[in-house]
């Protein structure tokens, strides 16, 4: 951060960068049909890193879930999570032991909403790769084309957050900003070395003021809500019309749309107020997609029995509040009082430094609400970092808990991670250590930071 | 809009509250004075006629005095917010509401944040609710590389926050400054240097104000001699680039009244600044986000030069903060800077209730291999003392002193922990209300009941 800043290259939720380059073509030469469609053409190539057999004795474990396990044992081997029981659970010959007593261990922690890589720090001009804003409704731009993985923050949400899994999202100039891409917080040479195995795609998309301030802003539509809402129609209804038509020829637009409709990317949605979150829905219902998550609904808690008859996500700050207009009504009681009408809560960042303590955030507002009357259990909270973004962004079935037979991502706490005097002390992503707090070496410095100034620093 | 403004006053002058200092006494808390030590258990705090008369754990309760009962809580003295825009602003994207900063005025440092204050601002009001009494407040600099002149404001309900008006004035320099001065660091020291000495000659010339000095003897080292017109001398000067108030304004500055604020980052544009007073010797400088400190830390305590940093700072965000690092704050102070921590305000707006977070987070860094934290002591006087004595307030703030203001805020457990919030806050011995917005939307939708009125109606 900076107190002075001639901000134009971070977005997050305030500012927006404006400038881009090109503008993708619609079609090619080729009538390449449906089937012929390669819906993975940049594949993973990320493989888990070697890791010994672990068994992780007498800590609390919050198992993701929504458990708590007092003198707790985690056992995990070839990359996945074996067992998770009580003291009374027998560790296997083979496993290096590691005494947790007044430890905690958790799953590795996931943020849902990360611009990490396509808005990199430095965060110069040269870096401002997360929104293609040159065009209202963008569906065909891919977030994983514009991902830097030598971004230092990765470090930091790895060392700092104990963040072991993250989804970049294209930024929210657009109403359609792209395709999200999910990683995991590995270093690698390039993205596809941090893609996660088999996560599906997401779609960015972005309610109210700023799409509508964008494109405004150049004196084009949308400049207005309604605005917003026109485009966005009259773009699903193209798209359902080429779907309708047989889907003939490339169209990178339509195919993440169709992708959509078809149930197989996620929706993400920027949107802050109450009742436009409520037209969204409408939308969806009239269109035939599904919104996944509602992110930086901070008037969630306005809704929070229609965002759970919807089965809706609601993926929110703790207490960020009144930086924009749509922000205004923003309270700390918002993710408790979405727990309490039993909605789907997930504490998000969208933010470089917050993703470093979304432990914190979770914690500040457990507390909100717990003043409020409201008293949500440690284990509870934690699941909204760990097992809710993972069912939000479709990967719940391999990670997001300490269950048996998923990827052994995991934290081990020098104390409990809702207090502020706690501190990941090593993670492991798929059974492999990749940072220790008591190891100087056991910490990413990436190509970028490689002699300069402060280089290989605690931080 | 004349009539709305008519409604306006008519509102404020029913919701002006009465504002009675209280003489009080809370008795066995724990207690922190702010002052750099550690808590006390079981101690007094006594406040008559707005100050704190005694804190500690043997004092003595006059007779007939209101005693709270603060056991199990924690009482401190209020938190000073250092480097904040709190009452220039509704909503940061809100630009009619933003007083923040004057892209296009005609003057620089003349500006002063004054009139422009608003204790009714919501934020204000937040900021009080989460323990913060006490502030100083900037005015951003836009149209030049002066922003002008902060004020040290109270966040008491009541129409008049300023503490003392024109407290010191900001400079930007660095890559920010370098951009408003004409696009380099060459340029905006030049802009500065010039600013200085017409100041110090206008001031000189009203024979209102002493002030001036004599210029060093500047030995170059090298065979070119500076040309005596590039450096400090007693000629007339023809090249006027200051208009008259913003000359004035500089007045005090140039002669040491007033602090000069500097907002860098970078080792060597510290380096820079700790130089001028080798031109203009009677400058009070205060460095403001000093990222890169730890790299100058004993050329900064040999200056005895204050610093107010970001806290938690720790990525690249800009080529001048490739070194950042939370163990910032830490080695300075271990190299005997002053610290305090302040100017949060980032790329997500100004969030002032994390500043005893971040304070937490500091102090959870002791346990941390390889990283420099600081005591709880340390890190609340950080938060509370520093900053008052850096604004001038001196032993009048920040402390639970006899004879200081009798700002007490009692807090539900340790004020640094994510889980504690406050539950009575005093400004000058007058309890603070805690009826906000926020609060207010709280309650209207603690439940989403309307099955007889709509929720317009519950109020």
């Amino acid at each position: 951060m900076n107190l002075l800043r001639l901000s134009v290259t971070t977005t997050c939720a305030l500012a927006l960068a404006a400038c881009a380059t090109t503008h993708s073509g619609e079609t090619d030469a080729s009538s390449a049909t449906a089937a012929a469609i390669d819906k993975n053409p940049y594949p993973s190539t990320y493989r888990p890193y070697p890791g010994a057999p672990m068994a992780l004795v007498g800590a609390t474990v919050f198992d993701g879930a929504g458990g708590q396990i007092e003198g707790g044992t985690v056992l995990f081997e070839g990359g996945k999570i074996v067992a998770v029981g009580g003291p009374d659970l027998a560790v296997p010959a083979g496993y290096t032991r590691i005494e947790g007593a007044g430890k905690f261990v958790t799953p590795g922690i996931i943020d849902i909403h990360s611009h990490l890589g396509d808005y990199p720090t430095p965060s110069v001009e040269a870096h401002s790769d997360g929104n293609e804003a040159t065009d209202p409704t963008t569906p065909e731009v891919w977030a994983e084309h514009s991902v830097w993985p030598q971004d230092p923050g990765f470090s930091r949400a790895l060392a700092n957050g104990g963040v072991t899994s993250l989804q970049i999202l294209p930024g929210s100039a657009n109403l359609m900003g792209g395709r999200s891409v999910t990683l995991k917080n590995v270093p690698a040479r390039t993205v596809q070395g941090m893609k996660f195995p088999g996560a599906p795609y997401g779609m960015k998309m972005a309610c109210g003021e700023n799409p509508k301030r964008v494109y405004g802003g150049k004196g084009r539509m949308p400049s207005t809500r309604m605005g917003n809402f026109a485009v966005n129609r009259q773009t699903w209804l193209d798209a359902k019309k080429w779907v309708a038509d047989g889907r003939k020829g490339r169209n990178l637009a339509n195919e993440t749309l169709a992708g959509v409709l078809d149930g197989e990317i996620l929706i993400q949605n920027h949107c802050y107020r109450a009742d436009e979150m409520a037209l969204v829905l409408d939308m969806a219902r009239e269109m035939g997609y599904k919104v996944t998550a509602f992110h930086h609904a901070v008037e969630s808690y306005k809704i929070a029995d229609l965002l759970k008859a919807n089965d809706v996500c609601s993926a929110v700050w703790a207490d960020w509040y009144g930086f924009k207009m749509e922000s205004y009504d923003g309270i700390p009681e918002n993710a408790a009082y979405l727990q309490n009408a039993g909605a789907c809560v997930v504490i998000h960042s969208d933010d470089e430094n917050g993703i470093q303590r979304l432990n914190q955030e979770a914690a500040k507002a457990q507390a909100a609400g717990r003043r409020a009357g409201i008293d949500i259990s440690d284990a509870q909270v934690v699941r909204w970092l760990t097992l809710n973004p993972a069912a939000a962004m479709g990967i719940d079935g391999v990670t997001g808990s300490l269950a048996p037979g998923k990827m052994a991502d995991v934290v081990l706490w020098n104390g409990n991670p809702l207090s502020v005097y706690s501190r990941p002390e090593k993670v492991w992503i798929d059974g492999a250590l990749m940072y220790d707090a008591n190891d100087l070496k056991r910490r990413p410095v990436s190509d970028f930071e490689l002699g300069q100034p402060g280089e290989g620093d605690v931080k | 809009m004349i009539a709305r403004l008519l409604i306006g006053a008519g509102l404020l002058a029913l919701s002006a509250a009465p504002t009675v200092a209280q003489d009080f006494a809370i008795t066995n808390a724990t207690v922190a004075t702010g002052d750099g030590s550690e808590p006390v258990q079981g101690a007094t705090v006594i406040v008559r006629g707005g100050r704190i008369v005694a804190a500690g754990a043997g004092a003595a309760i006059p007779a007939g005095m209101q005693v709270i009962d603060g056991t199990g809580k924690w009482v401190t003295p209020g938190l000073f917010l250092a480097m904040t825009s709190l009452g220039l602003l509704d909503a940061d994207g809100v630009g009619e509401s933003n007083d923040t900063a004057a892209r296009n005025s005609p003057f620089g440092a003349a500006l002063d944040v004054v009139p422009a204050l608003n204790p009714a601002s919501q934020h204000v009001r937040v900021a009080r609710d989460g323990g913060i009494t006490r502030a100083s407040v900037f005015p951003v600099p836009a149209s030049s590389i002066f922003g002008g002149q902060g004020a040290l404001v109270d966040l008491g309900a009541d129409g008049d926050m300023v503490v003392r008006p024109r407290a010191f004035q900001l400079v930007a320099l660095g890559e920010y400054g370098a951009r408003l001065a004409g696009g380099s660091r060459t340029s905006a020291h030049a802009v500065l240097r010039n600013a200085l000495r017409e100041a110090r000659q206008y001031g000189a010339d009203s024979r209102v104000i002493p002030g001036g000095s004599r210029p060093a003897t500047i030995s170059t080292g090298d065979d070119i001699p500076i040309d005596t017109r590039l450096v400090d001398t007693q000629a007339e000067r023809d090249d006027v680039l200051l208009t008259r108030f913003d000359a004035a304004a500089l007045v005090p500055v140039v002669n040491g009244q007033q602090p000069l604020y500097v907002a860098v980052e970078r080792e060597s544009d510290i380096r820079s600044v700790l130089a001028l007073r080798s031109e203009f010797p009677r400058l009070r400088l205060v460095l403001v986000g000093a990222s890169e400190g730890w790299r100058a830390a004993d050329e900064i305590a040999a200056a005895n030069v204050p610093v107010i940093a970001d806290p938690v700072d720790d990525l690249p965000s800009s080529f001048e903060q490739l070194a950042a690092t939370q163990s910032n704050v830490g080695r300075m102070v271990r190299a005997g800077v002053k610290v305090a921590l302040g100017g949060l305000a980032g790329t997500t707006g100004d969030q002032p209730r994390n500043l005893k977070q971040f304070a937490g987070n500091l102090v959870a860094l002791t346990k941390v291999p390889g990283a420099t934290g600081l005591s709880w002591g340390e890190a609340f006087a950080a938060i509370t003392s520093v900053p008052a004595e850096i604004s001038g307030l001196g032993s009048r703030a920040g402390v639970l002193a006899p004879g200081a203001a009798g700002d007490v805020v009692v807090w539900s457990g340790d004020p640094l922990e994510n889980a504690s919030a406050p539950e009575r806050v005093f400004i000058d011995g007058v309890e603070q209300p805690r009826d906000g917005h926020q609060k207010r939307l709280g309650d209207r939708y603690r439940d989403l009941d309307e099955s007889d009125l709509p929720k317009a109606y519950d109020w």
